[in-house]
Formats: structure tokens, sequence, C-alpha cells
């Protein structure tokens, strides 16, 4: 493997009396899709933006290309915010020229359109962009520079299908093309989709990482036996296994299918509409991060 | 420092400026309008000065006739008579400061009332007393100036410009940048190269070209209809208004260096603008308002800009004369652009 184009050594952020991110260390390695994975106030955003050098650490210490970050950082990473603002009164074409100007060595303008399919829109107003085509002139802001390193802090939030089929196409450009990209997300499927390995964050913390499969498979080694609740025909408390709802079906977890199978045919469980399926990303999320509601 | 970042910044800024018609048009209308509406109130030469009430009677003519007002005042052009049926309203107007002076119709001693709390009164008090001395009774001996007056106008008019630049400065550079850092705009610029110091730069270049511009839109329609009187060098009066806008962007930028509330950032922006407007000389001349209140409205930008161009526009001065404005002027812009830059906060 190539050497780590970042280094997190140590990471912790404190903003006045809350401990936002304690004692974080990770490495990205050159040309791959890191992802950042957490509920809400997990410290994701935070640790990503004191990567980002948009704001200070507290303690800790931060390595690009094997070195502290120094002016030319910011000539050489590309940032697409979760949540930002642009110029008003600028159309997305003057947008993008304006930023163009900001950087030593900017990207073909051209190609870039082309790339984030920006020229259906690219003389309309950015207050009269929809969240997707937003989303797509986020992106090309962040790759207007032609980034070695690009952030990506909840790329896909309020697309629809579509869309995010969309970024996640240009997504996988950027990283044909060798680039290394750190991403945060709360879709599983996309992590799983887009992510060469991750980091499942809780409390300030990296409590798990590994690649998607490894993760899986260390954290999820059974099958989910998923099963309409009508069909139960008992109380769920009584339910010999680890299990949890989701809408109208119940998913239950098995180490063991054939065991798991023969149990619950034992307690006259209805299993003629039963579904099963190996274990996810997902699974691994929620057995790790617990199933309480985050703020 | 890059350039080509600053301009890019400029061009941006300008777009903005340009496309936002509400805010484009009423940087225009609103000091045209001001400086007509003043005009119109107080640029007539038959402007009366005092008024002085009569009862009972129904018309200023009659109480004339009777010879309750002597006939040196009943030709004043400082006064304006206005009557009443009877005592008692004349008195509440007196009370209110609505007149100067009453007079009693029918008093053979020429009995009159003041409010003595009313500095108008003391005044109409002393022209009505000195009405009454003999004519051929030497009091003073009357020399009168020669030359070009100065208009109301022409003294008002640069107060105007001026206080149209400060609060365009302040609140289109302060209230932006703060808009700008809640909404996220500034921590998007952050992410790229771009410098404090770059940015407002920029920002002040943006401002100070678009307020340079409403000044000689504004100036051009303005001389038009008031043809105003420019005794000194019109060059240095640009270069003056140009040094001055800088500065009060310069201070615009110090105020919205941090923070993220608009409505903190409005109440700091009003604290600052309304005694400087009122201690500099916008409205009124300061001339007889206490030693320390002048001194004080010395610290003011504005009170300096305002000096310096009177003294171009309404006395002919050179330069020389308004060096120590330029200096003070000059010296506290780079002073604010430096603690901008140095406190500048990106983000939240």
């Amino acid at each position: 493997m190539q050497e780590p184009i970042l280094e997190i050594i140590h990471l912790k952020k404190v903003f006045r009396h809350i401990e936002a991110v304690k004692d974080v260390s990770f490495s990205v390695h050159r040309g791959t899709c890191f992802g950042l994975l957490g509920p809400n106030g997990a410290g994701k955003t935070t640790s990503m933006e004191v990567i980002e050098d948009i704001s200070p650490q507290t303690a800790g210490e931060i390595l690009y290309k094997g070195r502290p970050r120094n002016e030319s950082f910011r000539e050489e990473i590309g940032i697409q915010f979760q949540r930002t603002s642009l110029l008003n009164f600028l159309s997305v074409k003057e947008t993008l020229i304006s930023f163009h100007k900001l950087f030593h060595n900017p990207e073909n303008m051209d190609e870039l359109i082309d790339r984030c399919d920006l020229s259906s829109i690219i003389n309309r107003q950015n207050t009269t962009l929809s969240g997707g085509q937003q989303q797509r002139l986020m992106l090309a802001l962040a790759l207007i520079n032609k980034p070695d390193l690009v952030f990506l802090d909840e790329p896909s939030t309020g697309l629809d299908p579509q869309s995010r089929r969309n970024l996640w196409e240009i997504v996988e450009g950027i990283k044909r093309e060798g680039k290394t990209i750190i991403m945060t997300t709360h879709s599983m499927e996309e992590a799983e989709f887009l992510c060469d390995e991750i980091a499942i964050m809780d409390g300030g913390m990296i409590i798990a990482q590994g690649s998607p499969k490894s993760l899986i498979n260390t954290h999820c080694h059974g099958s989910t036996i998923l099963l309409p609740r009508y069909a139960l025909g008992m109380d769920i408390q009584d339910l010999p296994f680890s299990w949890r709802i989701r809408d109208d079906m119940i998913e239950i977890d098995t180490d063991n299918i054939h065991q798991g199978l023969t149990r619950m045919l034992d307690l006259n469980i209805e299993l003629s509409e039963m579904l099963v399926r190996s274990g996810n990303l997902e699974d691994v999320f929620l057995r790790l991060t617990g199933k309480q509601l985050r703020d | 420092m890059s350039f080509q970042r600053i301009w890019a910044m400029f061009v941006a800024r300008n777009y903005e400026f340009f496309r936002d018609k509400a805010a484009f048009g009423w940087n225009f209308a609103f000091p045209f309008l001001i400086i007509i509406g003043f005009s119109i109130m107080f640029g007539h030469q038959d402007q009366k000065q005092f008024k002085i009430g009569i009862f009972p009677v129904d018309s200023p003519s009659s109480a004339f006739s009777q010879g309750t007002v002597p006939a040196s005042l009943q030709t004043s052009k400082q006064l304006d008579f206005v009557t009443f049926p009877n005592q008692k309203e004349g008195e509440e107007k007196l009370r209110h400061y609505k007149i100067d002076l009453l007079l009693d119709r029918n008093s053979t001693t020429h009995a009159y009332w003041i409010n003595e709390a009313s500095p108008n009164g003391y005044l109409a008090e002393q022209i009505f007393l000195a009405s009454f001395l003999s004519k051929d009774q030497p009091v003073a001996a009357k020399q009168v100036v020669h030359g070009e007056q100065i208009r109301y106008v022409d003294w008002f008019f640069p107060g105007v410009m001026a206080m149209n630049m400060m609060f365009s400065a302040l609140w289109g550079v302060g209230f932006v940048v703060v808009r700008y850092r809640k909404n996220g705009t500034l921590k998007r610029l952050k992410a790229t190269p771009l410098t404090a110091f770059e940015y407002l730069t920029a920002q002040m270049i943006s401002r100070i070209f678009l307020l340079m511009f409403t000044l000689c839109v504004v100036w051009f329609g303005s001389n038009l209809i008031f043809h105003f009187q420019i005794h000194g060098s019109y060059l240095l009066v640009f270069f003056l208004f140009f040094l001055g806008g800088l500065n009060l962007c310069g201070m615009g930028l110090v105020l919205a260096a941090r923070g993220t509330s608009e409505e903190f950032a409005s109440g700091v922006l009003n604290i600052i603008s309304w005694p400087m407007m009122f201690l500099s000389e916008v409205w009124f001349s300061l001339d007889g308002a206490p030693k320390w209140v002048r001194t004080s409205a010395e610290i003011f930008p504005l009170a300096h800009l305002l000096q310096a161009v009177r003294k171009v526009m309404n006395d002919g001065a050179g330069f020389a004369a308004v060096q120590n404005d330029v200096a003070f002027l000059g010296i506290s812009t780079v002073v604010f652009l430096l603690i901008a830059a140095a406190i500048f906060s990106w983000n939240e």
C-alpha cells in the first residue's frame, strides 16, 4: 500500500467545556476513499473541519504528505461543506469563474462543467438551483483546483435517488483519477458503495475501523431473518434472539441460520413470508452505536 | 498577496450590488430625496425665524392697524405673525414652543408673554423691546459682508453625501460581512487560498468604487437642479470623499471582524453611526456647542471628512488647508484595515 497522504495523530477538539473530539487517530492512503460514519453529534464534522484547517485543533497532530499542513495545503485540497452558502446574485458560471481565480493551478472550466453536469444550468442564478443542482455546483467548487485530497461532508444529504446516483458516479470518477477522498455520510449504502475504508465514530472517538467487508465480517458474522410482525404469534420480548423492528418487519439476528430457523420452528413462528439476508454495514453501525435516538 | 484573488472578489461583490435592484436604487434615491426635501424646507430666502402670536384677532392686518405690533416689526423678514381667538389658545402654543412671543391686541401697555425655557423666546423678546427704541438713538454701527453668499444647499450637500457614504460603508461592508459569516459564505471562502487581508481589501475597494459611483451620479443629478458653487478644486473634493469613503469602509470592517449576529451588528453600527452623524456637523454646525462636544467630535472620521470638504467647497481652500484632516483619514484607514485583518474571523 502507498504511503498515507494524511495522518491524524491523537486529535482532540474542545469547544469551551464540550469535548467534541477525543483522541482520534487514523491514516488515509493515497487514492482511497475514507469514510467517517457516526450518529449525529459523534464528532464527524468537527473532525473534518479541524483536518481541513477550517477550525484549529485543541491538541494532536495532522500530517499532510508526511509534514504539518502549510500554506500550500489550501491549494491542494477541495472541500464540499455540509452547510454553506454562496454569493448572492451570481450565476453558476460567474461563481465558478470567481473561485477559479482564487487558485494558482485551476481545473479546465469546460471539463469541470462537463464532469459535474452543469452545462444546462450554467447561466442560472445560484439561488434558483434545486438541491441536487446546488450539490453539483458545490462539488464543482471542491474540484476546481484539481485537488489531491477531497473532503465531502454528507454530500448526498437531501438528494433524490437519481441525484444521489449521479453524485456517486462523479465521486467514482474522482477516485479513478487517483485522488484521495474523505467523506462523512449517514447513508450506509453510500459508504458501502464508495468507501475503501471506514471509521465509525461515537462520542468523539473512533470505535471501529476497517474496510466495509472486514467491518461486516467482524461485527456481523451471522444472518438476519426478516419477518412480518403479525407472523410472530408470541410476545416479542420472549424472542430468544437479538432483534429490532423496522417499519412492519422484525429483524432477527442469528449467528447460525440453520439453528436459528430450527429454533423458530420449535416456537411455532410462521415462516412462510420469511426473508433472509446477510449482515450489512447498517447492522454493524446499529450494533456499535446502539439504537437510541441522537440529537 | 494576490491581486487576481482581490480582483475576483471585487468583481463578485460588484455583481451582487448592481443586481440587487432594491439596494442599488435606494443608494441613489436616498441622498437625492434628502437633498431635495431639505432644500425645499429650508432653502427659501424668505424663511421666517420667529413666530409672534396675537390675540384676540382674526388676521394680523387688523392688529397692525391698531398699533399692537410696532411698525418696524410689521415688515420684518424674520417674523411671522399668527393669530388666536383668545389668550388661552395663545398661551397653549407658547408653552409648547409653537410660537416665540404672544401679544395682546387690546393691551394699551403692550403686554406680552414669553416662555422662559425657550431660547427663541428670549431673542424674540429682545427684538420686540428693541422696536420701542427711538430711531435716532445709535445702538451699533452696521457693516455688511460683501461677496458671494454660501447657500444653505451648498453647505448642506456635502453633509448629505458624507452621511450617505457613512451608512452605505458601515452597513454595506459591516452588515454584509456578518451575514456572510452567519450563512457560511465566508467559511466556503476560507477553504481557498484567499487571505483575510485580500478578502477585506476586495470588500473595501468594491464598496469605495460603488460609493464614488453613487457620489458622481447623485452629484451630477443634484447639480442639474441646484447648480452647486464649488470654490475650490473638484479634484480635491473628489479625493477627500474617496479617502473618507475608504476610511468609513475600514471602520465597517473592524466592526464586522467578528460575530455572527446580524441584530448585534446592527446595534453596534447604530451606536457608532448616529453619534458620528450628529457630532460631525452633517445637519447643523457645532459652533456654539460646548468645547468638550467639539473636541469629542474630532475622533470621528466623518467630522474630518466634512470639515475638509466644506473648506474646499465653500471656502475655496487648497490641499495645505486640509492636510491635517487628510492625514487623520489616511492614517486611521490603514489602522482600521490592519486591525480588521488581524482580528478577522471567517467562521462562527
